[in-house]
């Protein structure tokens, strides 16, 4: 079992210094992530969770402690962790085409190649026939889902997405969510999601890390077992509230501690 | 909808224009402003058109574009990897930034004397002109455009694997093009200012130096006609700008003419 492991996270601290400010931000943090697991991160806002997810990404480095990649300790931004931002971060001049294949091109593949997967993987988030758009003309779920298909395409080791439908009416993001359960389970890719939605934390993980408020750490990890596919019927389920309860319960202890220091 | 819209803002900017004349004319064919001071439209358009006929109106316009055009280009290819280069080394941002600040407040005007005592009354004064006035700015306009790149995009293009240079060169440049062109509009603007102040020190053609000797000769209506040429060959460059923008970055949706 342990050489299944996908990414390990081990001991990472991180502290902001900023002149006479400093800030804990994360504290020991540990943690593991199996092949085709499907990992969420919960915690309160402000706990670190984006801070961790760009450590893990490479796009900030940590104060200590390291992050191993199939064993291999990562340093820097790479093609092996893709990652999807909440924020629309689509390149506007380029096409929806032209956007999934742009891993690829870095990589240097040929035309016709980078064509090809990125048909498929258009395909697959649901986007045929808006090939040639342009992301001003899509909704803000149209535009997630060439985000994810622009991810999947470069074919990471691991998926990060950091609140990746935080900025989603509430329907669009269930939609969005069976979507997202649906491509884990046809693609078999290991993902990384961070959210401080308790909801979508239960209704998409195999395993659930609870992180307490600043500075984060690692309070808890929980193993969902609801039963495939993951979608919306999951969210009256038994196993789903009770799941749900112990974590809000958790989390509400949190910022009652965090209101008491003040 | 659009369309609406965007006859009325046609339309209103066209009423500006008709009251402006309108006053004029009252002004002037009235008699109530004597003629020295307030030439009328006839004797203005008649001046142009004899302008044209004697070849004067083109000599003169060619002269100015075309320096307007080259010390402005100088300009440009300076600022542009300049401004590029300080967006992204601090160390060489910290090292021209005082000087370029520094510049940026000296008025043009009061480098005018320098500038005819090192390089004369030839054309290369009047680029210097035009460079000095134009380049301060554009260098640090480059410069916040260039590293005004939204921080999502780069972040999103380096986790796809790409390298530096990448990032830079599909990312970074695409993304702060229609706000370099809007640099360079702004810029050409200036030049011409400048370009006027350079041709009233010391020139024989030209559309500022048609301006000064008409003051001598209290030709009010050649004084008139060369604002009017100055002005309007402003609004074809901003017009010529904004379709090069529109052509070069289609994509790009201007906050201003939202929907």
């Amino acid at each position: 079992m342990r050489d299944d492991v996908m990414l390990r996270v081990e001991g990472l601290n991180k502290v902001f210094d900023s002149g006479n400010r400093r800030v804990e931000a994360l504290s020991d943090v540990s943690l593991e992530i199996r092949k085709s697991e499907f990992v969420m991160i919960v915690g309160p806002s402000g706990c670190g969770k984006t801070t961790l997810i760009n450590i893990i990404s490479g796009l900030e480095s940590a104060t200590s402690g390291s992050v191993l990649l199939d064993g291999r300790q990562v340093s820097g931004p790479g093609a092996d962790r893709g990652m999807v931002f909440q924020g629309y971060s689509l390149f506007p001049w380029l096409t929806v085409q032209k956007n999934v294949e742009f891993g690829l091109k870095m990589k240097g593949l040929p035309t016709g190649e980078r064509r090809d997967i990125a048909a498929r993987y258009i395909e697959l988030v649901g986007l045929k026939g808006f090939e040639n758009a342009l992301p001003k003309q899509l909704s803000g779920g149209m535009k997630q889902r060439v985000a994810i298909a622009r991810t999947l395409a470069n074919e990471p080791e691991i998926l990060l997405m950091d609140e990746p439908f935080g900025a989603l009416d509430a329907q669009t993001r269930v939609v969005m969510q069976e979507l997202l359960a649906d491509i884990s389970r046809r693609t078999n890719t290991t993902i990384l999601f961070i959210t401080h939605d308790i909801d979508e934390a239960v209704l998409l993980g195999d395993r659930v890390y609870v992180m307490s408020r600043r500075p984060g750490r690692i309070r808890e990890v929980l193993t969902v077992d609801l039963p495939e596919p993951r979608n919306h019927h999951c969210l009256v389920m038994a196993e789903f509230q009770q799941i749900k309860s112990h974590i809000m319960e958790m989390l509400w202890q949190e910022s009652s501690d965090a209101a008491m220091d003040k | 909808m659009k369309n609406k819209r965007i006859d009325t803002t046609r339309l209103l900017s066209l009423i500006c224009f008709c009251l402006i004349i309108l006053l004029w004319c009252l002004a002037s064919y009235s008699g109530s402003v004597s003629e020295i001071f307030l030439p009328t439209p006839t004797a203005v358009v008649e001046k142009i058109i004899a302008m044209a006929k004697d070849g004067s109106l083109w000599a003169n316009c060619w002269e100015s574009i075309s320096r307007v055009m080259i010390g402005w280009l100088w300009s440009v290819v300076v600022a542009l990897p300049m401004g590029m280069l300080m967006a992204n080394s601090k160390k060489f941002s910290a090292f021209v930034q005082p000087i370029i600040e520094f510049a940026r407040y000296l008025p043009v005007v009061a480098l005018v004397p320098l500038t005819l005592l090192y390089l004369g009354i030839g054309e290369n004064q009047k680029y210097t002109i035009i460079f000095l006035g134009t380049f301060f700015q554009l260098v640090l306009m480059v410069c916040d455009t260039v590293s005004g790149v939204d921080r999502n995009m780069i972040n999103a293009a380096r986790t796809l694997g790409a390298s530096k240079f990448q990032v830079y060169k599909e990312v970074i440049l695409p993304a702060s093009l229609p706000g370099l062109m809007d640099d360079l509009r702004l810029t050409i603007g200036w030049a011409w200012t400048y370009l006027v102040v350079a041709e009233m020190v010391a020139a024989n053609n030209g559309l500022g130096y048609m301006i000064l000797k008409s003051q001598r000769y209290l030709a009010t209506d050649t004084i008139f006609a060369g604002l009017i040429l100055i002005g309007l060959i402003g609004l074809i460059t901003d017009w010529v700008f904004r379709i090069l923008t529109r052509l070069v970055a289609p994509w790009y949706e201007r906050l201003a003419d939202g929907k």
